[in-house]
């Protein structure tokens, strides 16, 4: 027992690493992706004070998610997530005065951030404390590094620096378009088109049961049925709705 | 009244309750950092725009808030103003320095903006807000593009950014013209 909850707990934290990361899996929260992500720095605090907020209304809301009645739940994970997120933002306010002053309305914005409502809506208000804050922590996590990542990218070619410590010389022209909103787009759309590109054959993207709608690799028709159920299973499938027809006419 | 609707009101209310009890806690806590921040800041800026200043008191007259610079010996030695005003993107929020006869500018900072990144925000970097140190504000400051300034209330625009300069020189002039009729008398 103890050894399964364990692997469960590890499991909800690392799923929001990569397979569930909200940003470039699940694309959600993408308001303050495509704002702040101008500088690594900024990218990080949003990330942290998004953790925060979304661990501790996880714990809130997984509480007292037997004492909630159904028809006012949302309403009562928005109390309880505005909380927290204001008192995000007093801290900031408080004691790291310029980045707070450089992600300006954002942080009050985290208030409706999808990420967190839906892991309140999708997870911690029918799991446990343990598995909620797994799964918080873990989402938070996944979205900090995604937020950091884009955040470094787009501040070397926009700045030519990284955590505002100059990388390049004099010559360095920056790409203002990358610190714009519309760099936040081409950037944020060339890492998802690259990230599909690896884990295409994972995701099966492009394909659905029991039809024939599926994606071309090396000149073959990938189904969903060719990707996912072995030779045998393939050929009882296929039989499968024959066999059904011939016993329906037959009575 | 039947049962689930008075649970629903009893939990709301409750959750608000208790957020409300948590969040003025924290208020209370952090509100005198949050204070000191924002005045040790003002500070900064009036000291920036008001170079002799050693210290300041805050006037006050028709409503208009401004902020006299004092040497060591007392003496005022200009006063420093805040004003406000839409550049191209959102709000520009300036701070700036004038002298005790109302002639020159003694400095000015830009405390707040969002213009374009790289473009219209480099009126918040060091090169800009110089031009204006020692600028005549008689008749009133006008701008020039491509070229250096020849007249003494003359600043060059940025290039490619001219309506973010515009819009500071529109907003410093505005304000100029309240604050040296409203106190240049006394």
């Amino acid at each position: 027992m103890a050894e399964d909850t364990k692997r469960s707990l590890y499991y909800e934290f690392v799923k929001g690493l990569w397979q569930e990361n909200p940003i470039f899996r699940m694309l959600l929260g993408m308001c303050p992706t495509l704002a702040v992500t101008n500088s690594a720095i900024n990218g990080l605090a949003m990330g942290l004070a998004t953790t925060f907020v979304l661990t501790c209304s996880s714990i809130m809301v997984s509480l007292i998610r037997k004492i909630v009645p159904g028809q006012v739940r949302l309403a009562s994970f928005i109390v309880i997530i505005a909380t927290f997120v204001t008192i995000a933002d007093y801290f900031l306010k408080a004691f790291f005065p310029p980045i707070s002053k450089q992600l300006g309305p954002y942080v009050p914005l985290i208030v409706v951030n999808c990420v967190i409502l839906g892991r309140a809506e999708a997870f911690s208000s029918k799991k446990p404390i343990s598995l909620s804050v797994a799964d918080a922590s873990g989402i938070g996590m996944g979205f900090t590094g995604a937020l950091v990542f884009l955040g470094i990218v787009r501040e070397i070619l926009g700045f030519g620096s990284i955590f505002n410590i100059q990388i390049f010389g004099e010559w360095f022209e920056p790409w203002i378009v990358m610190v714009l909103p519309a760099g936040a787009f081409i950037t944020l759309g060339i890492m998802i088109g690259v990230i599909n590109i690896f884990t295409i054959n994972q995701s099966g993207r492009g394909v659905c049961f029991g039809c024939s709608i599926g994606y071309r690799l090396k000149e073959k028709l990938v189904t969903a049925e060719s990707m996912y159920l072995t030779p045998e299973e393939l050929e009882a499938a296929k039989a499968g709705p024959e066999k059904e027809k011939k016993r329906r006419k037959g009575n | 009244m039947n049962k689930t609707v008075l649970r629903m009101l009893l939990v709301l209310t409750s959750i608000g309750i208790i957020s409300g009890g948590a969040l003025s806690v924290v208020y209370k806590a952090v509100f005198p950092r949050i204070e000191r921040h924002r005045l040790e800041e003002l500070k900064r800026a009036i000291f920036v725009v008001l170079p002799d200043a050693k210290d300041y008191k805050t006037l006050e007259k028709n409503g208009l808030q401004v902020y006299q610079g004092i040497d060591e010996t007392g003496n005022p030695v200009g006063i420093a103003f805040e004003a406000k005003g839409n550049g191209f993107q959102g709000k520009i929020t300036i701070m700036a320095g004038i002298d005790n006869r109302f002639e020159k500018l003694t400095g000015m900072l830009v405390l707040d903006q969002i213009e374009t990144p790289g473009l219209g925000a480099r009126v918040a970097g060091d090169k800009f807000q110089k031009q204006f140190k020692g600028l005549s504000i008689s008749p009133e400051i006008t701008y020039i593009k491509n070229k250096k300034p020849e007249k003494p209330n003359e600043i060059q625009a940025i290039t490619a950014a001219t309506i973010s300069s515009k819009a500071v020189v529109k907003i410093l002039n505005r304000q100029i013209k309240e604050i040296t009729e409203t106190f240049k008398l006394n």
